[in-house]
């Protein structure tokens, strides 16, 4: 069960006609009605079928592959090995470490190996089984301790430094004398466990070459323009000769933030064939396929003063990476530098290190990078609240940050809702009277948290626009918005039609949005870091002003009045000074086309480069042009004979700026509070981490359960159902950021990071247990209580 | 998505039709009656055969009957009908609220009781694709010579995982097998072995036909309890049932019953309780009985050491809840 909850002096009347309307999303009802048409439902005639041969091992070299006796079998017309596509790509371009099919060495149980397009699915399985591989089996590395205990057995030849794949110190203020001089120091040691995204949608990608030799790909994807640019990097083509097409996509929260090896595969086998080429994950690959939450293993010292303001934070991270680097180096950066605000920090530094291990490779899930130090700071300000007698919220009030500011690691704070959000949590779920009052057994916690609204820099060097967007007007009084946007569930597509819509004076409903089409649509580069309201947003404003400005000159002319005096709002043109004179919204675009010829402009959006991020190494990742504020309360009852949790309800209040569309704000921040629920208490991508027996001895001979997923169906791999869901309580404030459209910073993120601490504060409260590795289970709470009554903890 | 390998489904519309079905594709047939458990585990290549025959248009398998002294539940009465029955709500609560608590709405819909019965054992290291088990190595469930649950362990320990099973034990339900030698019955307690990779002792020959259960007097109480991490869904990680036989406002007898541990159900009587009173010291003595005399394995995926504590308080709370008192302690845990 959901309910909104709204601060107490929330705004009766709006300023605009469609901007923070409770509209839905023009395209829900095809997803609803099963009409929305995914990658799996478009079929090609003569199409061919891919499948993938994945390792059995963990670490080992190959050898040799043999494909003949696969080649040989009836339905069979292609086969693909590694040699074929040697380029070496990554998402991050300072870190290409993959290969579409491993050519040397496999790196986790479910690399891919080789790949075989048949004429059915069931001919190209059984053609892999007929595809020999040899292996020299190494020695798996599953753990950090592992791979940093063996740099001679290394995961990546190449890599400089052992199986450590990046590593950032940074250092602001005297972290060391404010910790001396502290009237408290509280020190934790935290981990945080690796969860993934769970996207209803496995991947899956069609490829096809026509008679002119263009490759076009349709692909599952939330950052189509990587894809693009990494398809022609290694298939070896230029990018005009490739078309990127991304359909309606089933979710993606981070999942589908890169190339994958089936995108390759299905391309690569499309253009042996000349055939139609498809590839469709099956569940247990879109596990193995991964890049979701880091495991990070933390250690923090924090130093108040003794009325509780934040003197020093030092923290330590150790990243689980898994094989490939992914976005790795930016989660490393990620796991410091976002901290830095909503408090002040009186000095700060961190010392983060990614490690490889032989497991599916993680990268960003929802929150990327964030969600984990945000864990420990939060989990830290509530033992310093204890014992310095202070009540979370108020101390938290007493660190706050401000608005139009600077951390101390040199971003730029701009609009900033934080306080109002914890007025909002507070008010909401009766937190003075219920706080450390409950009887046993129910508590309340609450969290803070800050996220950022895109990067200011793109992940490959360029002064290019990050986005664009092309609006044309018809005389049908329609408004057409072309852009490279990646709509993966979260409106993105809405968001540009209401930004036109408001501009040009016309309902939701007359906006087309044609999206993630290459050859049709102005580059964006995807859904990822929060970033597309922000900027395709401003790139869509920017193009609608740019024609409701050229329509109303044509307006005016005719009225023989002022451009001013014409406005555009609910299908009509209006003269502002006489209600009485208004022409239809259609005859306003006639004449403007009559004035001007066909309508149609372009907008795009930059990010600023002055003044908002530090001059130091790194002091560009993790700028954003602006920042969302969250806060959560979350209540919990604890059973005391089981051990077990049932969270009752969670209240969060999320800053996105302005919600241009308040309800699917709402739907982020359900959506969100539900996601990090779901992994604070059950979920968990867990690898065996080893391969000895219970002798201590190695197994000689053939392969073992090192590196193999503990979880790899929806089964066993257990997300919440709606019986386990908490009451979720949505609440949205409003702090306009003049760089957001309209004041809108980010909603997709955010209100997932503090859901996490906010559980584990509430079980303190509840029963007076530490949880400070996740995941929350049953069997944590029981030690904790039966250390309690031993004179433990 | 998983690849389903091709089969012949038979739909036979006779009793006599479908035992000759079996005995003629036996032992490469299995009966489909929901099939929410044999296809899945058919896509995943732990069972592989290519004859299904139906139990969807055999009248005798279908229908609930409430006689003087018996329930008989046809096998192919779906989950969500068993969970809703009047008499069986009434007369068998206990059953109806397992078949309730079984995987979720869509599964209820489609599994059945029999299915149920024979669902196959699970274990973390058999329900997996084939890539899984080819990279684990295999086990003795599948194309393996080794055990991972139990080191050195020579018998499949792979865990019953069939909700209905405890309760109906405790009921003294009886099953009846139709094969082309004609009918037999046995007691549901007697129907499972000590080897998970064919636990259940039903030829492939032979057909379940139908359930009968004595309806309890009024002197008996039943309670089923089942944990799983997720309220719907899940399979049991842990999953009792006890039964009270009361006289005289002491206890006359009984049993507990738990499933998910091995292949086989654990029954443990209750004789030496006998004369005890209806209160919180017999929920304490039952959590140790099983404590002490059941095991979960580290077979299914979850923490075996927390799943034999967990079924230990669910021992108890299926006690409180037959005695009447609250299901919590009132006061925490000592």
């Amino acid at each position: 069960m959901t309910a909104a909850i709204k601060p107490e002096n929330a705004s009766q009347g709006r300023p605009y006609a469609v901007v923070g309307a409770r509209h839905g999303k023009p395209d829900s009802l095809d997803a609803l009605a099963g009409l929305a048409k995914y990658t799996d439902d478009i079929a090609l005639p003569r199409m061919l079928h891919a499948k993938i041969l994945r390792s059995p091992h963990a670490h080992a070299r190959i050898l040799s592959i043999d494909t003949s006796a696969a080649e040989a079998l009836e339905g069979v017309y292609a086969v693909v090995v590694g040699e074929e596509m040697p380029t070496r790509y990554g998402v991050i371009p300072w870190t290409p470490d993959e290969q579409a099919l491993a050519a040397d060495k496999v790196r986790y149980v479910g690399d891919a190996v080789a790949a075989v397009a048949a004429i059915s699915e069931d001919v190209a399985l059984a053609a892999c089984k007929r595809i020999v591989v040899a292996y020299e089996v190494l020695e798996p590395l599953t753990t950090p301790e592992a791979a940093l205990a063996n740099p001679q057995n290394k995961i990546h030849e190449s890599n400089k430094h052992g199986n450590i794949t990046k590593q950032v110190q940074l250092a602001f203020g005297d972290v060391d004398g404010q910790l001396a001089a502290a009237d408290l120091v509280i020190e934790g040691h935290y981990e945080f466990h690796g969860s993934t995204h769970g996207a209803l949608e496995p991947h899956c990608s069609l490829a096809h070459v026509d008679g002119r030799g263009l490759l076009t790909v349709w692909s599952a994807t939330q950052v189509p323009h990587y894809l693009h640019r990494e398809l022609a990097k290694v298939l070896e083509i230029p990018t005009h000769k490739i078309r990127v097409i991304q359909p309606a996509v089933g979710g993606g929260f981070g999942g589908k933030s890169e190339p994958f090896d089936l995108e390759f595969v299905a391309a690569k086998l499309a253009m042996k064939t000349g055939r139609p080429v498809k590839c469709l994950y099956t569940r247990e690959e879109v596990f193995l396929a991964h890049r979701g939450r880091h495991p990070f293993d933390m250690h923090y010292r924090t130093g108040f003063t003794k009325d509780g303001k934040i003197l020093a934070v030092d923290g330590k991270s150790v990243l689980d990476g898994g094989a490939y680097s992914s976005f790795g180096l930016v989660t490393t950066y990620y796991s410091g530098q976002l901290l830095g605000s909503p408090y002040v920090f009186g000095s700060y530094r961190f010392d983060s290190t990614r490690v490889y291990t032989n497991k599916p490779a993680c990268g960003p899930k929802r929150g990327h990078g964030s969600v984990q130090p945000r864990f420990a700071i939060e989990v830290q300000l509530d033992k310093a609240a204890r014992a310095l007698k202070i009540d979370p919220i108020e101390l938290r009030r007493r660190n706050f940050i401000g608005e139009n500011t600077k951390t101390i690691n040199e971003f730029h704070i701009g609009s900033n809702g934080f306080l109002e959000c914890l007025a909002l949590v507070e008010t909401a779920s009766d937190w003075k009277a219920k706080h450390a009052k409950l009887p046993r057994g129910r508590g309340l916690g609450v969290a803070g948290s800050t996220y950022i609204s895109g990067t200011n820099y793109c992940i490959y060097p360029t002064d290019l626009p990050q986005s664009g967007v092309q609006i044309c007007l018809d005389r049908s009084g329609r408004v057409r918005v072309f852009a490279g946007t990646s709509d993966i569930g979260q409106g993105s597509s809405t968001m540009l039609a209401v930004v036109a819509a408001e501009e040009l004076g016309v309902h939701l409903d007359d906006v087309r949005v044609v999206a993630a089409d290459s050859d049709l649509c102005p580059v964006d580069l995807g859904s990822y870091s929060s970033r597309v309201t922000l900027m395709a947003g401003n790139a869509c404003l920017n193009a609608a002003r740019d024609l409701a400005g050229k329509v109303r000159q044509a307006v005016a002319k005719k009225w023989g009045c002022e451009k001013r005096d014409v406005i555009l709002a609910d299908r009509r043109a209006q003269r502002l000074d006489d209600p009485g004179v208004w022409l239809d919204i259609t005859e306003a675009f006639i004449l403007a086309e009559i004035e001007f010829g066909t309508m149609g402009s372009t907008g795009s959006y930059q990010t600023p480069r002055e003044d908002v991020h530090g001059e130091y190494r790194g002091g560009t990742i993790g700028a954003s042009p602006a920042y969302s504020f969250t806060a959560h309360i979350a209540e919990v009852s604890v059973d005391e004979e089981t051990g077990e949790v049932r969270v009752e309800n969670i209240w969060c209040a999320h800053d996105c700026g302005r919600a241009l569309s308040p309800v699917l704000v709402e739907g982020q921040i359900e959506g969100s509070v539900y996601m990090g629920f779901g992994e604070t208490i059950m979920e968990h991508h867990h690898v065996m981490p080893s391969g000895l027996k219970t002798d201590g001895q190695r197994r000689d001979t053939g392969p073992g359960k090192e590196g193999l997923l503990a979880h790899s169906s929806l089964l066993d791999y257990r997300m919440p159902t709606t019986l386990d869901t908490p009451d979720l309580h949505a609440g949205i404030v409003e702090k306009p950021d003049p760089r957001g459209p309209f004041g809108a910073k980010e909603a997709g993120e955010g209100p997932l990071h503090s859901v996490v601490p906010a559980i584990c504060n509430a079980i303190f409260d509840a029963c007076g247990v530490r949880v400070d590795a996740l995941p929350v289970t049953p069997a944590k709470i029981l030690a904790g209580l039966r250390a309690q009554r031993t004179g433990g903890v | 998505m998983l690849r389903l390998s091709p089969f012949t489904l038979h739909q036979p519309k006779t009793l006599d039709e479908a035992t000759q079905l079996l005995a003629q594709h036996a032992p490469d047939v299995r009966v489909i009656s929901g099939g929410t458990d044999l296809l899945p585990n058919m896509k995943l290549a732990q069972t592989k055969v290519t004859h299904l025959v139906s139990a969807k248009f055999l009248e005798e398998l279908h229908g609930i009957e409430r006689t003087e002294t018996h329930v008989r539940i046809g096998a192919a009465t779906g989950l969500k009908t068993l969970a809703e029955d009047p008499d069986v709500l009434e007369l068998l609560p206990a059953l109806a609220y397992a078949a309730s608590r079984i995987a979720s709405p869509q599964i209820r819909n489609m599994g059945t009781l029999g299915g149920n019965i024979s669902l196959d054992t699970r274990c973390r290291y058999i329900n997996q694709s084939e890539l899984w088990r080819e990279a684990l190595g295999g086990c003795l469930k599948s194309h393996g010579t080794e055990c991972h649950v139990v080191p050195g362990g020579q018998g499949c320990v792979a865990a019953l995982s069939a909700d209905t099973v405890p309760s109906l034990i405790a009921y003294g339900a009886v099953v009846e097998l139709a094969s082309d030698k004609g009918l037999r019955r046995a007691p549901v307690s007697e129907l499972f072995q000590q080897d998970g990779t064919w636990h259940v002792r039903i030829a492939r020959e032979e057909l379940l036909v139908a359930v009968e259960i004595p309806i309890p007097s009024p002197q008996t109480r039943v309670a089923y309890r089942k944990w799983a991490v997720r309220q719907s869904i899940d399979f049991p990680l842990v999953s009792v049932a006890v039964r009270l036989d009361v006289a005289d406002g002491v206890l006359a007898g009984g049993s507990v019953v738990v499933g998910a541990l091995g292949p086989r159900p654990r029954v443990l009587t209750l004789e030496r309780l006998v004369g005890s009173t209806l209160d919180e010291k017999l929920a304490q003595a039952l959590g140790q009985m099983v404590y002490d005399r059941a095991r979960p394995l580290p077979n299914i995926p979850y923490d075996a050491e927390y799943r034999r504590e967990r079924m230990v308080v669910e021992v108890r709370r299926a006690v409180r809840s037959l005695v009447g008192l609250p299901e919590r302690p009132l006061t925490p845990q000592a």
